[in-house]
């Protein structure tokens, strides 16, 4: 069946069976940012923003994205370089696969919640998990990137 | 220094914020046949038959494997140097599957849905053994894992497959037993630590395809491209020379992906079908088949004196290799070599035990590889010789730790499956740990305990550690630089950049080394038809031994530029001055971008290229004291980390922020081992109870609350620009730290990981008189 999405401001149409979800949908299609970590929605590295909403694309459904708004990081790219800069100073990046939901979810942070306290932080990329960093490197820069102003 | 010891952004940092492709399965050929893995629902069992008629019927169904397809050769998975020190006791598939995921079939499809299809389709029937879960009655057990006339040892490991041991190691320095009698206070006790899954973010994953060569191309989530070409090689019975596997950007490693895992099954599956193909680990399949880290039963048993000298150390290990016998006694040894030196004015000490098969998932390589689990064991049984002293812990260590310019008999003895290599701590800064660790927690103030809110108690404990910066005459790293017109460079290295950043402080000791700027430096890691030979990223070596090699290569690049110059300026080259950009003698001078212009195309051209290698002769530890402030809830047992306080001896921190994020990575990993993550087992079925990410719990953001990290100053004559090696140091102390905390907190010893909420609340119902020990 057709499923038609605005991606990074571009209309797709993508032939998919009913079953597909919009991860394996999108890489196929050649976004290749989104990755997958887990097969049970736990882990955060399938994030996609749907109507500029954090959603885990491992689990959902394509077809329930018919006529919305998906943005990979490839849609966001002066957002992630901004966040990619503090991530450098604080050297709060180490492996990377996380990186580009993250910058998703943190964007999408501060769209909702520009001026958010370190628990709202915390709360807000609970599922977003890292094994590399140990997080306080990371709470650091994401404090950075959300104090800068445009 | 300019450009070493400077914090700077990472090379790849911002390109993969931006989602750049890097990692394994994006560089998946197009049309690529999906591959999977049909994995044994048995613990132990003999494959009696295998039907697969109706699933090669599928369309769309490329290929469906079985043991019957396979020579029987057999290898480890370990990857490790060769020959290698773990037993070659597993094969590509066999007719016995000896824990729950291990391989039965492989199948490659069109798609992911028709790979489905067709291992559903096949039909397995299983004679069913009796399976070992206990590393306690592995021993002479009747059931035997390892039956199989092949398996067998590269050299003397205690191998003896028929009482389910794959490895075993002795050693004494001194006369235990009569020292242990004469002390004062002894204490023993036997701690447990379980299996620890890595959790790498990226699941191990593979392709390959022919290129224009017919050459088999191989991307790998790896850390140790060159074992994987000569294993896939060695098992498949492949010529090597036709074999080029390419580690791209890898999304963590920790040592679970030093061994060998789908690379071999897309090798396999292109030989079969000449087409591309594709595999990536399911979660599951990662926490299940891949490996995990090598739960141990240490007896540890301490002998002291009143006035606090430690006299004696006694140390008998029981460990659980699961299945297969990768990094076995590497591994176990470790919890030796890296550990029993931290207390080495000792009049005599002695470290024994066996590693044992079961049907568990493998156990092998995972930071900290031994030392950690020694270090649980070692530093919660100094505390409790301490309680029993009446002595203050630090007084303790002050007093019995090892120290600048001293040594410990047991580096000369023990090695990684082989002899050591003696030598002389140039470097420790422990003292200066201990005590700005202590300033740093409030230790005067925190120590032992105070309470802070009606049951609630804070409390702070801590534990010292060392590990290694490679592995001494084993691992060998080499680089190669290049110059190219206009006067910048190319850095080729072997070393296996998985995230730890190692392209990135690699590219800067060859920045300092040629005085050039970082953005000069271009650095390629990994490719086996292009990079120059390293061993991989594990045992602590990049930093070290890598970063040896390229300071060597580096070197030499500026006397060789040097010596052009002095040709081109009609000098010698004493005369010749230059600052990385600029060369100036009395003649005249010349800039490097002129010179390399006119070597390529004006004048006597020629390529410039130098590769050195560097093999260690000596491993030089890095130290650290960690310090854990906990406050524990007196009604719940409830422990919440306030506080995690880290002052590392590294020697020179190439690039302070990213040896930071090394030891707080580690620190957070030893964290969760500490206190939550443990792999459940089914005791009747085999079965792992929590393999996903949804009941297998890692540190969250949530659990992190506070991390404080510093480095001592130190410089490592023998190291790059005075470095060692930061990868594993942190990982250490966690689970002793945290112990002695809780204890300090509410006066109860757990000795058994995980130290859950309930461990902690049974021992104050114990304590209280209100709760029967149990056993």
């Amino acid at each position: 069946m057709i499923v038609n999405v605005d991606v990074n401001g571009r209309l797709r149409s993508f032939d998919v069976p009913p079953g597909a979800f919009l991860l394996d949908v999108l890489r196929e299609a050649g976004y290749l940012s989104i990755r997958r970590g887990c097969d049970t929605t736990s882990c955060g590295i399938c994030t996609v923003l749907l109507d500029g909403k954090p959603v885990p694309s491992c689990s959902y459904l394509a077809i329930r994205a018919e006529g919305r708004k998906v943005t990979t990081v490839e849609g966001i790219p002066e957002e992630a370089a901004k966040l990619a800069r503090h991530f450098g100073e604080e050297g709060a990046d180490q492996c990377g696969y996380c990186n580009p939901s993250l910058a998703l979810a943190v964007y999408a942070l501060k769209q909702t919640r520009p001026k958010a306290t370190d628990e709202e932080i915390r709360l807000w990329l609970v599922g977003n998990l890292c094994r590399c960093s140990g997080y306080q490197s990371q709470l650091v820069a994401i404090k950075r990137y959300l104090e800068e102003r445009p | 220094m300019n450009v070493v010891n400077k914090p700077l952004a990472s090379l790849d940092g911002k390109a993969l914020m931006m989602g750049r492709p890097a990692y394994t399965d994006d560089f998946a050929a197009p049309q690529s046949l999906v591959v999977k893995v049909l994995r044994s629902p048995h613990p132990f069992a003999r494959i009696v038959s295998i039907e697969t008629d109706e699933a090669r019927a599928i369309k769309g169904v490329a290929c469906v494997l079985t043991h019957k397809d396979f020579k029987r050769i057999s290898f480890t998975r370990a990857g490790q140097g060769y020959p290698e020190p773990s037993p070659h006791d597993k094969f590509v598939l066999d007719e016995y599957v000896r824990y729950v995921g291990d391989e039965v079939a492989i199948v490659a499809g069109v798609d992911s849905s028709t790979a489905e299809a067709a291992l559903a389709a096949i039909k397995v029937k299983y004679e069913l053994l009796t399976h070992v879960l206990d590393m306690e009655t592995a021993v002479g057990n009747p059931s035997v894992i390892h039956p199989e006339p092949e398996a067998r040892e590269m050299f003397p490991i205690g191998f003896e497959p028929k009482k389910n041991i794959a490895a075993a190691y002795k050693m004494n320095v001194g006369d235990v037993d009569a020292v242990l009698k004469k002390c004062d206070v002894v204490v023993k006790q036997t701690y447990r630590t379980t299996a620890q899954a890595h959790v790498a973010m990226e699941p191990h994953a593979a392709n390959a395809r022919f290129d224009h060569q017919n050459r088999l191309v191989i991307y790998a989530t790896t850390q140790t491209p060159v074992h994987v070409r000569r294993i896939i090689s060695q098992a498949l019975a492949y010529p090597i020379a036709n074999i080029r596997v390419i580690k791209p950007r890898v999304g963590g490693g920790f040592g679970g992906k030093q061994a060998i895992a789908a690379e071999l099954i897309v090798a396999a599956v292109a030989i079969r079908t000449g087409l591309p193909c594709r595999y990536a680990f399911t979660r599951k399949e990662v926490f299940e088949s891949s490996y995990s880290r090598h739960p141990m039963n240490i007896e540890m048993t301490l002998g002291a004196m009143k006035d606090g000298t430690l006299k004696a150390i006694d140390c008998k290990v029981l460990s659980d290799t699961g299945a297969y016998g990768e990094h076995a006694l590497t591994v176990f040894m470790v919890t030796g070599s890296k550990v029993l030196p931290l207390y080495n004015k000792v009049e005599a000490v002695r470290f024994a035990g066996t590693v044992v098969y079961t049907n568990h998932t493998p156990a092998g390589a995972y930071r900290g590889y031994g030392a950690i689990q020694g270090n649980f064991a070692l530093e919660s049984a100094v505390d409790e010789l301490c309680a029993a002293l009446k002595c203050d812990p630090l007084a303790f260590r002050r007093k019995n730790m090892i120290r600048e310019g001293e040594t410990s008999p047991i580096f000369a003895i023990m090695g990684e499956g082989t002899e050591g290599t003696a030598m002389t701590m140039e470097t420790c800064k422990l003292p200066f740990c201990v005590d700005r660790g202590a300033d740093l927690s409030d230790w005067a103030h925190n120590h032992p305990r105070r309470i802070v809110a009606k049951n609630r108690v804070r409390a702070v404990g801590m534990a010292i550690a060392m590990q290694g910066s490679g592995i001494p005459l084993i691992d060998m790293a080499s680089a190669t630089v290049k110059l190219n017109d206009d006067g910048f460079y190319n850095l080729l290295v072997g070393a296996t950049d998985i995230g730890q950043k190692s392209d990135t402080i690699l590219a800067q000791i060859a920045a300092e080394a040629l005085g050039t700027t970082l953005e000069k430096i271009v650095v390629t890691s990994s490719d086996t038809d292009v990079t120059p030979f390293d061993t991989g990223a594990y045992a602590s070596s990049t930093t070290y031994v890598s970063g040896n090699a390229v300071l060597k290569a580096a070197t030499k690049m500026k006397e060789t530029l040097v010596a052009e110059a002095a040709q081109v300026l009609g000098t010698t080259r004493d005369q010749v001055a230059f600052d990385g950009s600029t060369f100036v003698a009395e003649t005249g001078r010349l800039t490097l971008k002129d010179l390399s212009n006119r070597l390529f195309y004006n004048h006597d051209q020629k390529q410039l290229s130098v590769t050195e290698s560097f093999c260690g002769h000596k491993s030089p530890p890095p130290f650290m004291a960690g310090f854990a402030t906990v406050e524990v809830d007196l009604e719940t047992g409830e422990v919440d980390l306030v506080d995690y306080v880290s002052v590392v001896d590294c020697g020179t921190t190439i690039n302070p922020k990213l040896a930071q994020g090394q030891v707080e990575g580690g620190i957070v990993q030893g964290i969760g081992m500490t206190l939550f993550e443990e792999p459940v087992y089914g005791k009747a079925d085999g079965k792992t109870v929590n393999s996903d990410l949804l009941s297998y719990k890692i540190p969250t953001r949530l659990e992190i609350r506070k991390l404080t990290t510093e480095f001592a100053i130190s410089y490592e004559e023998s190291g790059p620009y005075g470095a060692k090696s930061v990868a594993e140091i942190g990982i250490d102390t966690p689970p002793a730290a945290i112990a002695n905390a809780i204890y300090n907190a509410v006066g109860v010893r757990v000795r058994t990981l995980p130290i859950t909420p309930e461990k902690i609340w049974r021992g104050m119902q114990i304590r209280a008189g209100k709760m029967e020990e149990s056993k």
